[in-house]
């Protein structure tokens, strides 16, 4: 099976103290270190156990800048058989729609069977996966959870949905999956694995190797823009119990007892 | 017992056996040649290892650790018993190859023994054999009746080894009986001849079974003499040819694996022998994913192993129930090489070791990243037995395979990206020295190219950026501020020491925080480094090359107690209690015990008591650095455990020296619902919370 997974690079949120800059139009990025959007991971991870089980290919392609080339070499440091950096200038400032119009060309360049994103990226809203999916007219599926293949091009999937339910589905090949995380277990990169694919050429596509229109993707094109990022003010309603245990201990029973909680 | 006074008629009641006999000794030797030839292959397959330098070095240690059986009367009973056993096997072993000669050829007599020093010898190897079988009868008494716990065998780890043991312990007191009878029965014929008689020791056993035989016919005591002859060669060569087939294999292996064993333990074997970090990138493979990946010397290790189980009965994580014991690390190997490479027929090799139970794996993962690596298996082993080494390659062989627990991944990637397993922003590396209170008070100055100093004071992660243990880099500041040190930090320039990172398999990411930090130090032009936190010091000194001088605080203080800078004032709580928990790279892999005690017997008023598991048996509190992020199995914490040790012996204040210990007695004591009647402080929080300084003797 060939598999397509679309990754992206994220400031990483446990390693970074996100700070608006002076101008509010964006976080401070001077100091920031990023990595792979958490849930790529996992449907990297999830691609490269089905290419383990049924047999096939994988590549990773992200859309980007030059420095977007580290979590390609991670991937590939993985395991993922191709790594693919999509960069034009022309690219910039583009919205979800925009991105998923961009790996749609990409797509359309070659021969996938199953694409994979993940559920959402860090700094994103969940958008690029459904919305490829639908320039495709590829059948989609969300909060993938689990992936099975069954015979004749069809896939059987479940997916969360409310209260940690499953919902099992058959998805017919080729399909759009977004990945949620826990799916599996991915495995660890280490300096030495990105080492090793230091030297794999990446080759890269911009405006013209895709045959778009410059005017239907980047900031031109864009209909959703962004115009501000603020904190949220910190709120009351959380008390913090200064007691000894005992006493904090009651002071809790009676505040569950209060809200309706067993007496 | 075989003299050339002999008379001839004895002599030959062992001729007509004689094509017999040497039928015996021709298979025997064979046999055993043929054995061991085949354990060799696996040691002929296995990675290189270098154990052929300072063979003086080595050679006293066999001295000191195979002769002199150093390790042994740790465990007293056991011990004393294994002493005279050995000593009793050393002194027989040439009497033991006496009477296999004369079988076949009767007047032999040994080299050196044909003058006065034959009886002598005599009488020794009587009461070396009567020595010998009463302690088989002791260990035999052990293993049945009072069934030591450490010789059990966990249910997960299959049945249990009494049955083999007894039948080994048995055939060894058989031979000792058929040895002494050979003699009783030559004795006795020679007295019931009137022919002069060798001495027999008193109260021996040859000498009790030769009064048995004193009334025998003639014809008799030449059968008994035949027979006891045939049952000890048969005896013998069973006991040489089945010894490679278990746990008493290390009798033959025991003197190699004491003379090839780990000169410097402290430091870490390299991923690969001979390959230098530069060429590193080049192995195709790290660490021990196959058997074949180990190196020769830890499989001899694996056939080596006794079973005695005393690496188990000190390993902190067996006894709080995590899915390891050091034991069944090398029992598990030692079966595998033994079903893998069979004595007959083909070996079929290369299954991975860990994980895939289905594929022939043997240790499970959650067994490999249990290990805290405190090193009291191998303080323990009476045969110098590795393990740290082989848990770090079995680790090594993970990581690279990518098999590493979700809870370590964060903290590597961290440790990779902000050089600290936090993730927290390298810029607030100094923070806990730059709070404006705590900088009026001391001054810790950042060292660079403009600003120099002659000590570095290494702080590494925990104790930067942990809210409680930057209590312990103040109070290292003050202290070394106070004997008027020129010191610094490296600040953000610092980063992990990386001491759990190669110990839990990541050479490569260790290798990039080791050179950062070599170049960092290099720059700062310091004359020598202190650090507080002995993972860190343990890193520094041997982890690293070519760097000033590193001592631990404790060293320090040490020093300057006795040179008079630092004076204590007296204990105020005349209820308190103190112990000092001795941390595993202080300790243990470092022998620094009594630089710490030193400076507590150094405060007037301060009570000192000793917990029964200290020094070189120190219980390690549940592990450092990455081992905290590592959700282990477990049945209770190894801080619980250790905390309650201190109440056991009397303490209510637990004194450690190392952030992460305190990190888990505090832990612990909370657990273990202890607050209030149980408190931990680093030493040198206690040494700055009582040094008198001359602004209180002024007042």
């Amino acid at each position: 099976m060939e598999i397509l997974v679309c990754v992206r690079r994220v400031p990483d949120t446990s390693e970074n103290e996100i700070q608006l800059n002076s101008a509010g139009d964006d976080i401070e990025r001077d100091e920031l270190v990023y990595s792979i959007n958490e849930p790529d991971n996992y449907a990297v991870e999830e691609a490269l156990q089905i290419v383990a089980r049924v047999g096939g290919s994988l590549t990773v392609a992200t859309v980007g800048g030059e420095d977007d080339e580290e979590v390609l070499r991670r991937e590939m440091a993985m395991g993922a058989h191709h790594g693919v950096l999509i960069t034009d200038e022309a690219f910039s400032g583009s919205d979800g729609r925009g991105i998923a119009t961009i790996l749609k060309a990409f797509v359309q360049k070659g021969k996938y069977d199953l694409i994979l994103t993940g559920v959402q990226a860090e700094d994103g809203g969940a958008q690029v996966g459904g919305m490829l999916a639908a320039l495709l007219d590829y059948p989609f599926a969300s909060l993938v959870n689990s992936i099975e293949v069954l015979e004749g091009k069809k896939l059987k999937i479940s997916r969360e949905i409310a209260g940690g339910n499953k919902e099992m589905n058959e998805i017919d090949l080729p399909c759009v999956l977004s990945i949620q995380t826990g799916i599996n277990e991915p495995r660890y990169v280490g300096m030495r694995g990105i080492r090793q694919v230091a030297s794999v050429p990446i080759p890269t596509y911009g405006v013209t190797d895709l045959g778009l229109d410059a005017c239907s993707v980047g900031e031109p094109a864009a209909r959703v823009k962004r115009v501000d990022y603020f904190v949220p003010e910190l709120g009351t309603g959380a008390e913090i119990l200064h007691g000894s245990r005992e006493e904090n201990i009651d002071r809790v029973l009676e505040l569950v007892a209060a809200k309706g909680g067993p007496k | 017992m075989v003299g050339p006074e002999s008379t001839a008629q004895l002599m030959s009641w062992l001729v007509p056996g004689r094509t017999l006999f040497l039928s015996i000794h021709l298979l025997g030797i064979v046999g055993f040649s043929y054995i061991v030839a085949r354990r060799l292959v696996p040691l002929l397959r296995g990675e290189c290892d270098f154990r052929f330098d300072r063979p003086l070095v080595r050679l006293g240690r066999v001295f000191k650790y195979w002769l002199g059986q150093w390790k042994h009367p740790r465990y007293r009973t056991a011990g004393i018993l294994h002493i005279f056993i050995f000593a009793g096997f050393i002194v027989l072993a040439l009497r033991a190859f006496t009477v296999l000669i004369v079988g076949v050829s009767q007047n032999f007599v040994m080299p050196g023994l044909s003058g006065r020093a034959g009886p002598v010898y005599n009488i020794v190897t009587d009461y070396a054999a009567t020595i010998v079988f009463l302690c088989m009868v002791i260990a035999v008494i052990r293993r049945l009746v009072f069934k030591p716990e450490r010789y059990a065998v966990p249910t997960r780890y299959g049945t249990g080894h009494t049955a083999d043991a007894i039948f080994l312990l048995s055939l060894i007191a058989l031979l000792m009986v058929a040895d002494s009878l050979f003699a009783a029965a030559k004795t006795a014929g020679q007295l019931q001849q009137g022919q002069p008689v060798e001495v027999l020791a008193a109260l021996s056993l040859p000498w009790i079974l030769q009064k048995a035989l004193l009334s025998a016919s003639l014809p008799t005591l030449g059968s008994v003499y035949f027979g006891a002859y045939l049952v000890h060669e048969l005896t013998f060569y069973l006991l040489l040819c089945y010894r490679p087939f278990g746990i008493q294999f290390h009798v033959e292996t025991s003197l190699f694996n004491i003379y090839f064993a780990k000169l410097d333990r402290e430091i870490l074997k390299p991923v690969r022998w001979g390959v230098s970090d530069e060429h590193l990138d080049q192995v195709k493979s790290f660490g021990v994913k196959t058997f074949e990946d180990f190196t020769w010397k830890h499989m001899l290790d694996f056939y080596s192993c006794a079973d005695c189980g005393r690496c188990s009965d000190n390993c902190p994580a067996n006894s709080v129930g995590r899915p390891l014991s050091p034991r069944f690390i090398s029992i598990k190997a030692r079966d595998y090489a033994f079903k893998h490479y069979p004595v007959f027929g083909r070996a079929h090799n290369g299954a991975t070791l860990v994980g895939g139970r289905d594929s022939g794996g043997i240790y499970s993962e959650d067994e490999i990243w249990s290990c805290t690596t405190c090193g009291a298996c191998e303080e323990e082993c009476p045969l110098l037995v590795e393990y740290i080494d082989k848990i770090v390659d079995l680790r090594r062989g993970m990581v690279d395979e990518g098999n590493v627990p979700q809870s370590l991944q964060k903290p590597l990637k961290a440790l990779e990206s902000r050089g600290n397993p936090y993730g927290k922003m390298e810029k607030k590396k100094a923070d806990w020295a730059n709070a404006r209170e705590f900088q009026q008070t001391c001054y810790v100055k950042t060292l660079d190219h403009r600003n120099g100093g002659d000590t570095l004071y290494f702080v590494d992660s925990i104790t930067s950026y942990d809210d409680r243990m930057q209590s312990i880099g103040r109070a290292t500041a003050k202290i070394l501020s106070h004997v008027g040190e020129n010191f610094g930090i490296l600040g953000s320039a610092e980063k992990d020491s990386g001491h759990e990172v190669r110990r839990f398999g990541e050479e490569t990411l260790f290798m990039a925080l080791r050179d950062h930090n070599v170049d960092a130090i290099k720059a700062s032009g310091v004359r020598r480094i202190v650090t507080a936190d002995p993972h860190a010091y343990n890193a520094l000194k041997h982890d690293y090359k070519d760097l000033p001088p590193v001592e631990h605080i404790s060293q320090v203080i040490a020093r300057e107690v006795k040179a008079g800078k630092i004076k204590f004032n007296p204990i105020k709580n005349e209820d308190s209690v103190y112990t000092y928990h001795d941390p595993c790279y202080l300790g243990r892999h470092n022998q620094i015990y009594d630089d710490p005690r030193d400076v507590l017997d150094a405060i007037p008023g301060l009570k000192r008591v000793e917990m029964s598991r200290s020094r070189d048996r120190s219980f390690c509190c549940g592990g450092g650095g990455l081992m905290l992020f590592y959700e282990p199995k477990e049945d209770q914490r190894m801080g619980v455990k250790r905390v309650e040790m201190a109440a056991e012996a009397g303490a209510n204040v637990i004194v450690t020296a190392c952030p992460f210990c305190m990190t888990n007695m505090e832990d612990a004591i909370k657990v273990a619902g202890l607050e209030g009647k149980m408190t931990a402080i680093d030493l040198a929080e206690l040494v700055d919370q009582q040094i008198a300084r001359e602004s209180q003797k002024v007042a």
